[in-house]
């Protein structure tokens, strides 16, 4: 066993939820395990076990470790006692709970994205039911909202979260930080089926290929997709570069309150200020072939601005926005969804599509009128969103609507 | 009245030291044949016990022994309680309606103190943490033990066994049937009164202590041998409303304060911002729309829990996009209730407790907004009830298990938690809901078996939530009501697994064979057994 160092990892705090904190003390005595628990009355044997596993598989035989437990689930554990061993010097393999349904979901280039909501990457508390919301998308986030102190111990609650928790139907995407850092990130996350990698403040797109080139070197054709983020001046002058970097981007978003401190233009209601940098991203993602994604609505108390906000990036040609609060996702849901008009529309398009298809005719004709290719790709998108939305059922397509 | 069977506790017998005799009851629990000295019924099924026998009345008293100008006031709470004749023994009664800025409770067991008293018996319609007072009054002798909700370092003291005597836990209209029916005879009631004459009658809907409504201390009024009323704000005869008759009343004193106006009513009453709670409430709304049970003229029981005060607000939603209106609601009334009636989304509220300033102002002044007391509304041994007329009444509870039996007196390790309320009262609405999260920090609240059973579950129709709704399957109709409709259903069965799986298999708990409270049916079986805990 080599020498350890004093080390900790977990939050300490009466208002701590839902999370531990594990402490390691060296010492030339065996191993001893101190718990404090609000569970152990129910859960102190399981506790005990899930931290020896992670001892015993780092030899960890001396010294002291305590836990102060506030609830937290096994994989938090785990993480939280492997992040302390491997802060107190010590080594051994990924300790990785036992799998959640839908941990292996499949992933879709293609699929909505209509919401997004933001989960900090070192609070189980808040992940814990994020997949019951029906958000499109769920983004534990190891960049802005983790302390650079708490940045090793968020890497691997994140890495258990893609494997223990439960995302529901959401897709599974994380936030990882810039550069060097999110490298590391990855490597530690990029084996457990995250769908979606958002890179923050992306200049050049050499930074995407050197980010899809590491993944492909790493996890082979299991790479997740990227999305990356527009926060600057410079990001928004390369976006379409950015967009069509690398195949494996899918999505291109834009962060305005960075973008607008830079700018020197404080964000308004109006968006004046950041309206370029806005359309200059759709018009990028849109000519590379990915989807165009709008910033985050960051006044969770305002349910009709953030109407409103919806309304108006979907007008500018958006697929989707960010969201920062579960409260947030069926207004944005409600405000993506098209009109019955335009379902119908839509419909009838897509149909008139499908038999040109059968009947291999190479236009697409709506009674005498011709369409485009992008008008039908742009009604299946619409179809899609109209049955997500609750506009078209299901079965739209068995002509029971 | 020193009641004889309290004079054995002279020796200071603690309630694990007691030889207690135990019997099965209906629901398979072990409960005590003999409380405080008084035969126990054990609880014989839902609608298993019929009760025999008269009301209890106090003696009959003549005007001949109270002054003729109405004037009844003495000088102290100390000068009041040697003028009804206090005894070593008696059973001394108050009520909750000032909830956590509640001073008279405690007055009046210091002033007891003072006299020197032992051995009373308190008998409070709920405790809240300010009583925390009484532990020195118990450890000194001066009560003997508590029948009534305790929770917090009151709940701490009972459940460790360091209180002599069993308490007694009972439902809002248990209280009502244990005080009518004899089984808990009131020597002294004290009445803390927002606004009193000196005659006695006295109003909760105005005054510096404002609270609503009395009801709670209507039994006592009618039933107890002598009565007390405290007040801080006197004003001349006649005192209106009347909500408690001075024609009951012995003595009237006059105090600087009965209470902190701020922890008696919430200037605001906000609802959670827990985005589970938040989703289990709008589940349970939609349940009601899609099952059909919001239509035109229903009736809800909501109380004013975060969850249960989200549900109303979703309720409210639903029922003003599909144009329905309920004929009446039944309150803990808040500001949300209250908008709702002067919207003309509910017709009537009937009032059991009032929570903040809106709706204190609302049932003074809006005739549509009724004062109720547990007679009316929770009373099992009476002509009827309010609560099984209700068609729907939404819950809390710490546990439910497989077979839909709650709980909502303990914590999972046994502790004393939370006391009844009128949750057992509400169980015999057409529909009873649990609104519970599925786990508390990796405590899972539905279980194999419940810890402490209060409800039985063949009262329980829903369970809801933030992961899914599970209906009772004895409700085969709700059942069928909802099928075909996008919300989340699943057996009881599937949400227990899950639980599995997110927070692992839970140990077995062991508990104690030392009884330290008994759980009262509302018919005043006994239900269950609360064990000493460490």
């Amino acid at each position: 066993m080599p020498d350890l160092r004093p080390a900790a990892a977990g939050p300490l705090g009466d208002d701590v939820r839902s999370d531990c904190h594990v402490a390691y003390e060296p010492g030339s005595d065996s191993l001893t395990l101190e718990i404090a628990s609000k569970v152990d009355y129910l859960y102190g044997d399981a506790i005990e076990t899930a931290v020896r596993r992670v001892a015993g598989e780092f030899g960890v035989t001396s010294g002291q470790l305590r836990v102060v437990d506030r609830g937290a689930l096994e994989w938090v554990i785990l993480a939280r006692a492997e992040s302390c061993l491997r802060l107190a010097g010590a080594d051994g393999p990924a300790i990785l709970p036992e799998a959640a349904p839908g941990a292996g979901a499949q992933r879709s280039r293609e699929r909505l994205r209509r919401s997004r909501l933001y989960l900090p990457g070192n609070r189980p508390k808040l992940m814990l039911s994020a997949g019951l919301y029906g958000a499109d998308g769920l983004i534990l986030d190891l960049e802005d909202s983790v302390t650079p102190a708490d940045k090793d111990a968020a890497r691997l609650l994140v890495r258990n979260a893609l494997i223990g928790l439960d995302w529901g139907a959401s897709e599974r995407m994380v936030r990882v930080n810039q550069g060097d850092l999110g490298l590391e990130d990855l490597r530690r996350i990029a084996h457990h089926n995250p769908h979606v990698v958002l890179l923050p403040k992306v200049e050049d797109p050499e930074q995407v290929r050197r980010v899809a080139d590491f993944l492909r070197e790493i996890v082979g054709d299991r790479a997740p997709y990227l999305m990356p983020i527009l926060e600057s001046p410079l990001g928004i002058h390369h976006a379409y570069e950015i967009a069509a970097a690398d195949e494996l981007v899918v999505a291109l978003t834009l962060g305005l309150e960075d973008l607008s401190a830079e700018l020197g233009a404080p964000r308004t209601e109006t968006g004046w200020e950041s309206f370029s940098a806005r359309q200059t991203t759709v018009y990028a993602a849109r000519a590379a072939g990915v989807q165009p994604i709008a910033s985050v609505f960051s006044d969770i108390s305002d349910q009709e601005a953030l109407a409103s906000y919806v309304q108006r990036e979907r007008a500018l040609g958006f697929d989707g926005v960010g969201c920062i609060h579960p409260r947030q996702i069926p207004v944005v849901h409600t405000e993506m969804t098209p009109t019955e008009a335009e379902a119908e529309r839509a419909v009838t398009i897509v149909r008139a599509a499908r038999d040109a298809e059968r009947r291999g005719l190479g236009a697409v004709a709506v009674g005498s009128k011709m369409v485009d290719p992008p008008v039908v790709k742009q009604a299946y998108r619409t179809v899609e969103l109209a049955v997500a939305g609750g506009v078209l059922t299901a079965g739209w397509d068995d002509g029971s609507i | 009245m020193v009641r004889p069977d309290l004079r054995k506790s002279d020796t200071d017998l603690t309630g694990s030291e007691m030889a207690i005799k135990l019997e099965r009851n209906a629901a398979g629990r072990m409960v005590p044949t003999e409380v405080n000295g008084r035969e126990g019924v054990p609880f014989a099924g839902v609608g298993g016990h019929r009760p025999t026998g008269r009301k209890a009345a106090p003696v009959i008293t003549t005007c001949i022994d109270y002054p003729a100008d109405g004037d009844k006031r003495v000088g102290s709470i100390r000068e009041a309680l040697d003028r009804v004749g206090l005894a070593d023994g008696m059973v001394v009664s108050s009520h909750h309606h000032l909830r956590n800025g509640d001073a008279v409770a405690n007055m009046v067991f210091d002033a007891a103190a003072d006299l020197g008293r032992r051995d009373l018996v308190w008998f409070p319609s709920a405790s809240f943490p300010v009583h925390a007072n009484q532990i020195g009054h118990l450890d000194r002798g001066v009560i003997h033990h508590i029948e009534g909700s305790m929770n917090g370092p009151l709940g701490a003291y009972c459940s460790a066994g360091k209180m002599r005597g069993l308490g007694v836990l009972r439902s809002h209209g248990g209280r009502w049937q244990a005080v009518q029916d004899g089984e808990v005879h009131i020597d002294v009631a004290v009445i803390a009164a927002p606004t009193a004459d000196a005659f006695g009658n006295a109003t909760g809907d105005r005054g510096p202590a404002g609270c609503g409504l009395l009801g709670f201390a209507l039994a006592d009024s009618v039933h107890a041998e002598k009565v007390i009323v405290v007040t801080d704000n006197l004003v001349p005869f006649p005192c209106l409303p009347w909500q408690i008759q001075g024609n009951h009343v012995d003595v009237v004193v006059e105090v600087d304060s009965i209470g902190d106006p701020a922890k008696i009513v919430s200037g605001t009453t906000r609802i959670t911002q827990s985005p589970d709670r938040r989703r289990t409430a709008e589940l349970a709304a939609r349940f009601c729309a899609d099952a059909g049970i919001m239509k035109p003229g229903f009736s809800f029981q909501a109380g004013a829990g975060g969850t249960t005060l989200a549900f109303a607000i979703y309720l409210r939603d639903l029922m003003r996009s599909a144009g329905v209106t309920a004929r009446f609601a039944r309150g803990g009334s808040n500001k949300y209730m209250v908008e709702m009636l002067s919207e003309g989304l509910i017709e009537v509220i009937l009032d059991g407790q009032t929570f903040d300033l809106d709706a204190v102002q609302s049932l003074r002044d809006d005739p549509r907004h009724v004062n109720t007391s547990p007679f009316t509304s929770y009373n099992f041994h009476g002509k009827g009830n309010f609560a099984s007329m209700v068609d729907v009444a939404v819950l809390g509870a710490t546990e439910v298990d497989l077979e839909f039996n709650g709980n909502v007196v303990t914590h999972s390790d046994g502790r004393l938690l939370h006391g009844i309320g009128g949750w057992q009262n509400c169980l015999s609405a057409k529909c009873a809901m649990l609104l519970v999260p599925s786990y508390r920090d990796r405590i899972p609240v539905i279980v194999d078996e419940v810890t402490t059973l209060c409800g039985p579950g063949e009262l329980i129709d829903v369970v809801v939530t933030e992961r899914g709704i599970a209906i009772n399957p004895r409700r085969q109709d709700l059942i069928d009501a909802v099928a075909g409709s996008d919300l989340p259903i699943k057996s009881i069965q599937e949400l227990k697994s899950e639980l599995d799986r997110i927070c692992g298999i839970p140990q077995k708990v062991p508990r104690s064979d030392e009884p330290v409270a008994v759980v009262k049916w509302v018919d005043g079986t006994i239900i269950d057994t609360v064990w000493r805990v460490g």
